[in-house]
């Protein structure tokens, strides 16, 4: 019954994402406008020393886009978790005979298949401007599963705190945070050249791992430590963010 | 087995105010409650505890045979629940709607779609079923609503304020609704502040003022409890009123016109009283200008079990709500 319900809430949670084009667009708009604007800009940082051995800069910057865009899908499932309770729709879903972990299960299970789409969306934008995918078909399959599980983590927080805070304003206040993750993070730049502190800082954000998972069979073969941390960190987001969003709720239904 | 059975029920918010303060209420399956009450008094936090949406802080309350605190997913199973404003997703059609709430409810996948069309048929939706709720009037989100409670046939159906900012055609629409819910046995309990809406629908009426319930009966019996019906009249101007009150007298109890020539008697026999009333004053060779039998009304019950008027209720119709009504060809109920 909870997967059945949660696959219902799901598709809904698809349905009317796809009907609300002002928080579907931001997810491709925004990070495909940073990945332009960077590329085009920065493309001479491949000269850099020590800078990877990469085909060209949009190579390197379409693992940023994705995790812009993933963080930003957490943020909009965030948003409309909150107006589902501002709205009162949440408590139709409470007092249906359904396991209530599904009610939060199934807007994060809508944010992995989001996810998909936002990877394969940046995959065929790199792949249209000229961009290679060095590791092939087993590369896109990582980057596709490293996406989802990342997805899947900011979906899961973003929902989280919609059940902390309850108010869709608050859920958007943190919108800046997402760039501030990236920045502090080696999304934009490889760690090995970032300065002191930010290359420390780099070091411990779980950002920097995924970017760097996904980044790998784009730019190169597959080097499995790489591709394995990113992974771990990918799937470490996609659990703390599930057990987070079931705790939230639990202390929102203890709370009523 | 009472559908609905409470016992000192409380909730207490943080901070100390005390919403429920100890109700106690019994609701017979198949029977329509009606619980009266100004804003504030504590109607919906009583809803909202009987459909494990809220906690009780005390007490103890058993909706169709079940506990609200230990057993709230039996509960949930039982009942069927339509909120104050219909909370409804604006994004979605009222088929795809219905279908969600099928799903939830359990309904088997090959049933849902007959399941969901057969109710969203008997509110009157079905010409508007494929378009998006964002688009429906008040009224028609409401039939949504109510049709959506009851996809999986519950015993007991909550409806809280299911009319408030309805237009009256509206409104008979709903009325006539929850009229053939209690004739098919559903029990309902209904929330409302309107005097009308209590009176047309509940055979019994709980009336709650500051969280606790300050009277319960058919609307009939709590209105005998406060006073016999009165006809209130008007002779002519130039009626000797000294005379007048002497015939009135013969008629039980009267009190001095307070205007003029205005007179109000108590009369037990209600209707029947008014032949021999008018005929007494007639042979006596007063001008009857005006006449009218009064009833008591719930509100003269709110007034003497809590010494204030039924504060935001309405015996007519409540105003209705043009900026909710979509120009829609809307469809009768079926």
């Amino acid at each position: 019954m909870a997967l059945r319900a949660a696959l219902a809430l799901a598709r809904r949670s698809l349905r009317t994402t796809l009907r609300r084009p002002q928080f579907l667009a931001p997810l491709l708009i925004f990070p495909s406008l940073f990945l332009a604007i960077n590329t085009g800009g920065l493309h001479r940082s491949t000269d850099l020393p020590g800078f990877p051995h990469v085909h060209g800069f949009l190579d390197f910057q379409l693992s940023a886009a994705m995790c812009q865009s993933l963080m930003l899908g957490g943020v909009g499932a965030g948003i409309a978790t909150a107006l589902e309770i501002e709205g009162g729709f949440f408590d139709r879903l409470v007092a249906s005979p359904i396991p209530r972990v599904s009610i939060p299960l199934g807007r994060i299970m809508a944010g992995s298949v989001i996810a998909a789409v936002q990877v394969v969306y940046f995959l065929a934008l790199g792949l249209i401007f000229g961009a290679h995918i060095a590791a092939g078909v087993p590369g896109v399959l990582l980057v596709l599963v490293i996406g989802i599980a990342t997805g899947t983590g900011f979906a899961a927080l973003g929902v989280m705190l919609a059940l902390r805070a309850r108010s869709a304003s608050t859920v958007q206040g943190i919108f800046p945070l997402v760039f501030v993750v990236l920045f502090i993070s080696s999304a934009f730049f490889p760690r090995k050249l970032l300065s002191h502190p930010a290359d420390w800082v780099a070091a411990y954000n779980p950002l920097s791992y995924v970017a760097d998972g996904i980044r790998d069979p784009i730019i190169s073969s597959i080097t499995a430590s790489t591709v394995l941390e990113g992974l771990a960190a990918a799937t470490g987001i996609a659990a703390a963010g599930i057990a987070l969003s079931v705790v939230a709720l639990r202390g929102r239904l203890r709370e009523a | 087995m009472p559908a609905i059975e409470v016992q000192g029920l409380e909730r207490e918010f943080k901070g100390g105010l005390r919403a429920v303060d100890g109700i106690d209420l019994e609701v017979a399956a198949g029977e329509v409650y009606g619980f009266l009450g100004p804003n504030g008094a504590g109607k919906t936090t009583t809803v909202r505890m009987l459909v494990t949406l809220l906690r009780p802080t005390g007490g103890r309350a058993l909706v169709a045979g079940h506990d609200v605190a230990t057993e709230p997913h039996l509960v949930r199973k039982r009942i069927g629940v339509a909120l104050q404003e219909a909370a409804l997703d604006m994004l979605m059609t009222g088929r795809e709607l219905m279908e969600l709430q099928a799903t939830l409810h359990g309904i088997p996948p090959r049933e849902v779609r007959d399941r969901a069309a057969d109710l969203i048929g008997r509110v009157g939706l079905s010409r508007a079923a494929e378009r998006r709720v964002g688009t429906y009037s008040g009224g028609m989100r409401r039939r949504l609503d109510l049709a959506m409670a009851l996809i999986h046939a519950p015993e007991v159906l909550f409806l809280d304020e299911p009319t408030t900012g309805l237009d009256p055609t509206s409104r008979i629409t709903l009325w006539e609704e929850v009229r053939r819910l209690r004739d098919e046995g559903t029990t309902v309990f209904l929330t409302t502040q309107y005097l009308e809406e209590a009176d047309q629908l509940a055979d019994r009426v709980g009336i709650i003022s500051a969280g606790r319930i300050v009277a319960e009966g058919t609307p009939a019996a709590l209105k005998a409890e406060v006073g016999r019906p009165h006809l209130d009249l008007t002779l002519s101007e130039d009626a000797d009123l000294d005379r007048a009150r002497e015939v009135l007298a013969g008629f039980g109890d009267h009190r001095p016109a307070s205007e003029g020539c205005h007179f109000s008697i108590a009369v037990a026999g209600g209707a029947t009283e008014i032949a021999p009333v008018v005929r007494a004053l007639d042979e006596a060779g007063f001008m009857v200008a005006s006449l009218e039998l009064v009833q008591p009304t719930l509100d003269d019950v709110f007034v003497e079990k809590t010494g204030h008027h039924l504060e935001g209720a309405d015996t007519a119709a409540p105003p209705a709500a043009p900026a909710q009504e979509a120009p829609v060809a809307d469809e009768a109920l079926a």
